[in-house]
């Protein structure tokens, strides 16, 4: 009972978030709206039983990574967004795309009814522990791929916003 | 009933403790003013009853009844949401924070910390969120939003400077602060709270800051946590010979307290989070030593004694701010930001290492665990 | 008790209105965050089904997926910055020349 009630509150969070992250005009108001949704996100997390990576949900996207897109906007001043003639023709495309997109998330939802497993709040709540376990040695090669990614990534970012002298 | 007594102790704990804070913040205040004035060979507030002990109940009157301006060209909704983030996320942190082990009222036992819970099947364990460090670090670096866009809604160029300054600043030493906590996570082998102060049960010696060989990574948790409640000497965001009062130049009465208080209810969750992972929390520092006799205190009394050392830690710590403040001079902000990223960040992987290979080695605690 | 379901389609709702802000959003800030948007979604698709074969490897998936949004983030944005530098305009539609 308490967890539909969680979750149906965080769900809908989540839904107007996203919404208004669409409707708004002001990216910061945007940028606020996304903090909500992964704010809300990661008490979904917590509800499935995955506590790390709420916590990480909340450290890197909402602590780090939205910092970091709150920040540009500050710095570059950016004001309301204007309409060009580029966004008619999104929406004469847009909008069949996205209508086409819903249809066929529905269409494969509505065909995968015969998932009936219910999530049961605290069934499935691993140690942190484990998932050290599994990153530092099942998965250990990719996390030192990412390591290297996250490398390159921090020296094309130096090189890209450097002013040249 | 038994669903209801928990929740009735709930409420009961989350006031007592948020309205403690709260009055503790006032009182740092006092202090603060009080220590910097004869420091500085003032008296300090003196006027407002006796040793000027009911100045903060004066400032919080003349806070509440000031005029609260709102500047023209200000972004409203975001100007007055602001503070409120600011304030709400610096009391966040006490939900996770255990101030001592448990004590037990007419055959309750309560854990002393708002998110622990004692076995619901009996026994007296004491649970609590088993990422509590991690959800700290999150809300501190929540945080950041608070100012940042106190700056930026502010519509000045003053608050603008200041906030970009603030998040930056908190960014940088983030990274220091986070790494610098890696070795006592590693020492204690676990993310929750309660079961790193455990670990460190025993007297000062057993304790992270001298047994698990973590002073280096104390002093670089230290020198972060001064940057990241923006402090003396990394208090760049509000210098106030440079910027007026930084990104909170357009806020006014009680605007302006919520961020006061947030600052100050910043600087008490460093204080708690550096007391329970290298301190020993609520260990008494003669814990276990034989010689020393015990108190004979009535039960009561005793329930406390756990919590007196940990407010005894807090302040020393809230008393080292201050000192430092009184001391200290600002940096600059080239030598800030290289001082984070160029010595804080490397000596910091640099003590996860050495921990590392220690704990390989077994030979890490000192003390016998 | 919820439903694994409900998580899916929320994830999918979720999903579906970042693809929307995708193509309708003309400021290249709010389209990387709806890019943002989007790899959430799949996140929370992720740990429920973690949830449902009760397996950790949906949560380390999660991880590389974040690991790789804050990469993603960090160049993406400097070449806003330098975009911003050379054309002072944060309009899809205004930058529209293969050269700076």
């Amino acid at each position: 009972m308490i967890h539909q009630i969680l979750f149906f509150i965080f769900a809908a969070i989540c839904v107007a978030g996203a919404l208004n992250l669409l409707l708004q005009k002001h990216p910061i108001n945007s940028a606020l709206s996304l903090i909500v949704v992964m704010g809300s996100l990661a008490l979904l997390y917590l509800l499935l039983g995955a506590q790390f990576v709420a916590a990480i949900q909340i450290i890197v996207y909402a602590g780090a990574i939205m910092v970091l897109f709150v920040f540009v906007i500050m710095l570059l001043n950016a004001g309301v967004e204007e309409d060009t003639h580029g966004s008619r023709i999104a929406v004469y495309f847009g909008v069949p795309a996205v209508a086409g997109l819903v249809g066929m998330v529905l269409y494969v939802l509505l065909q995968s009814s015969h998932i009936d497993y219910q999530v049961q709040l605290g069934a499935f709540a691993k140690p942190t522990k484990d998932v050290a376990m599994l990153l530092f040695r099942d998965f250990l090669l990719p996390f030192e791929v990412t390591s290297v990614l996250v490398l390159i990534a921090i020296m094309g970012a130096v090189v890209l916003a450097r002013r040249e002298p | 009933m038994d669903t209801l007594i928990s929740l009735a102790f709930l409420l009961i704990k989350i006031l007592v403790i948020t309205h403690v804070l709260l009055g503790a913040v006032a009182y740092t205040v006092w202090l603060e003013r009080k220590l910097i004035g004869r420091m500085q060979n003032r008296w300090g507030p003196t006027r407002v009853g006796p040793f000027g002990l009911l100045q903060p109940i004066a400032d919080g009157i003349k806070f509440i009844v000031k005029e609260d301006l709102l500047p023209p060209g200000v972004n409203k909704p975001l100007f007055l949401l602001a503070p409120l983030l600011a304030v709400a996320l610096g009391l966040t942190s006490l939900a996770v924070i255990p101030f001592g082990e448990s004590i037990t009222i007419a055959g309750h036992t309560e854990a002393l910390q708002i998110s622990g819970i004692t076995n619901p099947h009996g026994g007296g364990a004491i649970f609590d969120p088993n990422v509590g460090l991690l959800i700290i670090l999150g809300v501190t670096s929540i945080g950041v939003y608070g100012i940042a866009l106190a700056g930026w809604s502010s519509n000045s160029k003053y608050s603008l400077l200041g906030s970009l300054r603030a998040s930056a600043q908190m960014i940088s030493y983030e990274l220091a602060l986070g790494l610098s906590l890696v070795g006592v996570i590693i020492m204690s082998g676990s993310l929750s709270l309660r079961e790193i102060v455990n670990a460190q049960s025993g007297n000062i010696l057993h304790w992270n800051f001298i047994g698990g060989w973590q002073f280096v990574a104390f002093f670089i948790y230290l020198i972060s946590a001064f940057a990241e409640t923006n402090r003396i000497p990394f208090d760049l965001p509000e210098a106030e010979t440079e910027l007026v009062a930084g990104y909170h130049t357009e806020y006014s009465a009680m605007k302006f307290a919520m961020f006061f208080m947030a600052e100050y209810a910043n600087m008490f969750t460093a204080a708690c989070v550096a007391t329970l992972l290298f301190l020993g929390g609520w260990h008494s520092p003669f814990e276990g030593i034989s010689w020393i006799p015990s108190l004979p205190l009535p039960a009561l009394l005793a329930a406390f004694v756990p919590v007196f050392w940990f407010a005894l830690k807090i302040f020393f710590f809230i008393f080292f701010y201050i000192w430092v403040r009184g001391t200290l001079p600002r940096f600059r902000y080239d030598q800030l930001m290289a001082f984070g990223w160029k010595f804080l960040l490397p000596l910091a992987i640099a003590n996860i290492i050495v921990t590392s290979v220690l704990v390989a080695m077994n030979l890490a605690p000192l003390g016998s665990k | 008790m919820v439903p694994v379901t409900y998580y899916l389609v929320l994830s999918a709702i979720l999903f579906t209105i970042g693809v929307a802000a995708f193509i309708f959003k003309r400021n290249i800030i709010t389209i990387f965050m709806s890019i943002e948007l989007m790899l959430n979604a799949v996140n929370l698709s992720f740990v429920a089904f973690a949830n449902m074969y009760q397996n950790l490897n949906g949560q380390i998936f999660v991880f590389f997926v974040m690991v790789v949004a804050a990469a993603e983030a960090a160049v993406g944005l400097a070449i806003i910055i330098s975009v911003f530098r050379t054309r002072e305009t944060l309009n899809v539609d205004r930058v529209n020349l293969l050269k700076l």
